[in-house]
């Protein structure tokens, strides 16, 4: 029993020690109660990864190459695949399926009135297409895919943006060095808030602002589902 | 009649004792639902109501075994999420949407909680589950969900909004609908572990500035984590509104990142890699980037800034008569506590100052009411937030005037709901 009320092992009743004793007694000295933590960080929980696990798993790229896998692939190996694996809903050129993403194109849109975000019009790295191919796709079919087969795809994708010549190859040291249309059409940080606010110790409450007048309705547009 | 009393020996069956009891009661046809749908027309059904004795008061109800997970009462059936097909071309990447009007108070419950997935929601036996945190770290791990369980846990409500939320309404009021456009946002109590607590455990090596969360699920979805914000508030929880998460919404282990986008919060969540740059990956270039006029494009637009919207009246619940009504919504800023709301009838003419339910919580939605006489003139209704930043909830002019109109994520604008002189009412736009 301890009589110091920061000590941090668990106090117990005095009359439980002969039970304690006894349980002792019976269990051969194991260890019956354990003790209070608080504010410790190290719980001793979890167990090392081996370095198997993690390579199985770290499947990631980085625009600097970091993660890329050893192999390569050609368009020509590409374009069978792409045929095979991914036209049903990326189309035959990239055009896009339905509603499912175009994949080519589109450049010189974004800042019109219909921007066509594609691989080869918007995205700034080459590295996320090959990261994105080999987690994602095919689509129902994630990691399916060899490193190989991933530089093919990749290559065959910016083939279709007029990226690449027909007759390239892409592997660690190629990719990288790939520079997108698009590389600096991105800002940081951000630059939120970015409207202007109004007094908020007072803001205004009466006649705030003159005749208001309806632009535009939902009605109109009738997009709503049905219930 | 006393006489054909039944008599319940044991555990009632509920169809043996219906049917003695309308044996009994001389064919009482009212009960079950076949008079329903006219009963709610013409206001109730006379008989179950005073001075009348309802079968309910009378007869026993289910017992204890009937249910043994409860389900809302079947007059609740349409309380569901909703989808809006043509936004996407498959329902395994696609979203689903609160139904906010039909909510009350500021919890989200787990079955309504809006569904956003890339590759279908992965179902997982949490005995297989395994979350691995590797990198710039001194120890590589690999935890169970069992391992997670046995840290100190925390519980914190936490509002989680699609920043792609109302996102359909860039170009103009286009749903006409409270769910369809504003119900990307739901706000559940978390329980889990701190990151930072897990992060500790594998020791972080001076150089680490990034972390990249990757869920389990077909999408392999990546999002790149600063560590300022890691080490905040990111929690690892297992547990939503105290059981453990719905399989929808990432069991065994998703990723919570307080007041930021949706998107970051993987779910599923499989391995933390511990880095010195951002990946900039699919969904933080391609995707989640907000595209301005002038073509560029900002990146990592994490925050969710102070946003509001009326749930009732909305057009989903028109107004039924004049006179005394509630006007109520929630309010949420992904910067801290929304400190008022406004609320205006007359297209932001005139503003009456809303009363804020308590608890009022950080990145948490925050319930607002307004009592309102309703003339029966035409109305328009928009509701503005204000967070403890003095952040102010922005107009769609004022956005699109910075913004433009194309970059489908952060459209935090208010909306206008216009109330027909019938009581109907509408998404709309206004000057």
């Amino acid at each position: 029993m301890s009589k110091s009320p920061d000590r941090k092992s668990l106090s117990l009743p005095r009359a439980l020690v002969p039970f304690i004793l006894l349980a002792l007694a019976l269990y051969l000295g194991a260890a019956y109660a354990g003790s209070v933590r608080a504010g410790e960080h190290n719980y001793s929980l979890g167990r090392l990864a081996t370095q198997e696990e993690i390579a199985g798993w770290d499947i990631d790229i980085r625009p600097d190459g970091a993660g890329l896998p050893a192999g390569s692939g050609s368009i020509a190996d590409g374009e069978v695949l792409f045929d095979e694996r991914c036209a049903v809903c990326h189309g035959e050129f990239g055009e896009g399926a339905g509603r499912y993403p175009v994949l080519a194109g589109g450049i010189g849109t974004l800042s019109s009135n219909d921007p066509v975000k594609t691989v080869g019009s918007y995205w700034p790295y080459a590295s996320t297409l090959f990261d994105y191919i080999r987690r994602a796709m095919p689509f129902g079919d994630a990691q399916s895919l060899t490193a190989d087969e991933t530089y093919a795809l990749t290559a065959y994708v910016l083939y279709l943006n007029d990226l690449l010549d027909e007759d390239a190859e892409l592997d660690q040291t190629s990719l990288p060095a790939i520079e997108m249309p698009n590389r600096d059409g991105f800002t940081e940080p951000d630059p939120r808030p970015d409207t202007p606010g109004i007094s908020v110790e007072k803001p205004c409450m009466k006649d705030c602002k003159g005749a208001v007048s309806i632009t535009g309705t939902a009605r109109s547009i009738d997009v709503t589902p049905d219930d | 009649m006393t006489d054909d009393k039944p008599t319940i020996t044991k555990a009632p069956d509920r169809r043996r004792f219906l049917k003695s009891g309308l044996a009994a009661a001389g064919g009482v046809a009212a009960f079950g639902l076949a008079g329903r749908a006219g009963a709610v027309e013409a206001g109730g059904n006379s008989e179950n109501q005073a001075p009348n004795v309802a079968d309910w008061s009378r007869y026993l109800g289910d017992g204890v075994d009937a249910a043994p997970y409860g389900m809302p009462s079947p007059y609740e059936s349409g309380v569901v999420r909703r989808n809006v097909e043509w936004l996407t071309a498959t329902p395994e990447s696609s979203v689903s949407f609160t139904p906010l009007h039909q909510l009350h108070g500021i919890i989200t419950p787990n079955g309504l909680c809006f569904e956003r997935h890339h590759g279908g929601a992965a179902e997982i036996d949490p005995a297989d589950h395994q979350l691995m945190i590797h990198g710039l770290v001194d120890k590589p791990l690999m935890f169970t969900p069992e391992d997670i369980f046995r840290f100190p846990p925390e519980s914190r409500f936490y509002f989680l909004e699609c920043a792609a939320n109302s996102g359909m309404e860039w170009h103009g009021a286009q749903l006409n609908s409270c769910q369809f456009t504003f119900g990307m946002v739901h706000c559940v109590h978390y329980t889990g572990v701190p990151l930072k607590t897990l992060l500790a455990a594998c020791g972080v090596r001076p150089k680490a500035k990034w972390l990249l969360a990757e869920g389990g699920d077909a999408s392999g979805m990546t999002r790149s984590i600063p560590m300022h914000k890691a080490l905040d508030d990111c929690m690892v929880v297992y547990a939503m509104n105290g059981e453990k998460l719905r399989p929808e919404q990432g069991y065994p282990l998703r990723l919570v990142v307080p007041g930021w986008e949706g998107n970051m919060w993987i779910k599923w969540l499989r391995r933390i890699e511990v880095g010195d740059k951002p990946w900039y990956h699919r969904e933080e270039t391609s995707k989640y980037t907000d595209l301005m006029d002038d073509g560029t494009a900002r990146s990592f637009t994490w925050v969710m800034d102070a946003k509001s919207a009326i749930t009732s009246h909305c057009p989903e619940n028109p107004i039924r008569r004049k006179g005394q009504q509630v006007i109520s919504g929630v309010a949420w800023s992904g910067r801290g506590k929304i400190s008022r709301v406004d609320v205006t009838a007359d297209g932001g003419r005139n503003w009456h100052r809303a009363r804020l339910d308590e608890p009022v919580m950080s990145k948490c939605l925050t319930r607002f009411y307004l009592d309102w006489e309703w003339s029966g003139d035409e109305a328009l209704l928009q509701s503005r937030a204000i967070d403890e930043t003095g952040y102010v909830q922005p107009t769609i002019k004022a956005l699109r005037k910075v913004r433009g109109a194309e970059s489908i994520y952060h459209n935090n604008s208010m909306r206008t709901w216009r109330v027909h002189n019938d009581g109907a009412i509408e998404n709309v736009e206004i000057s």
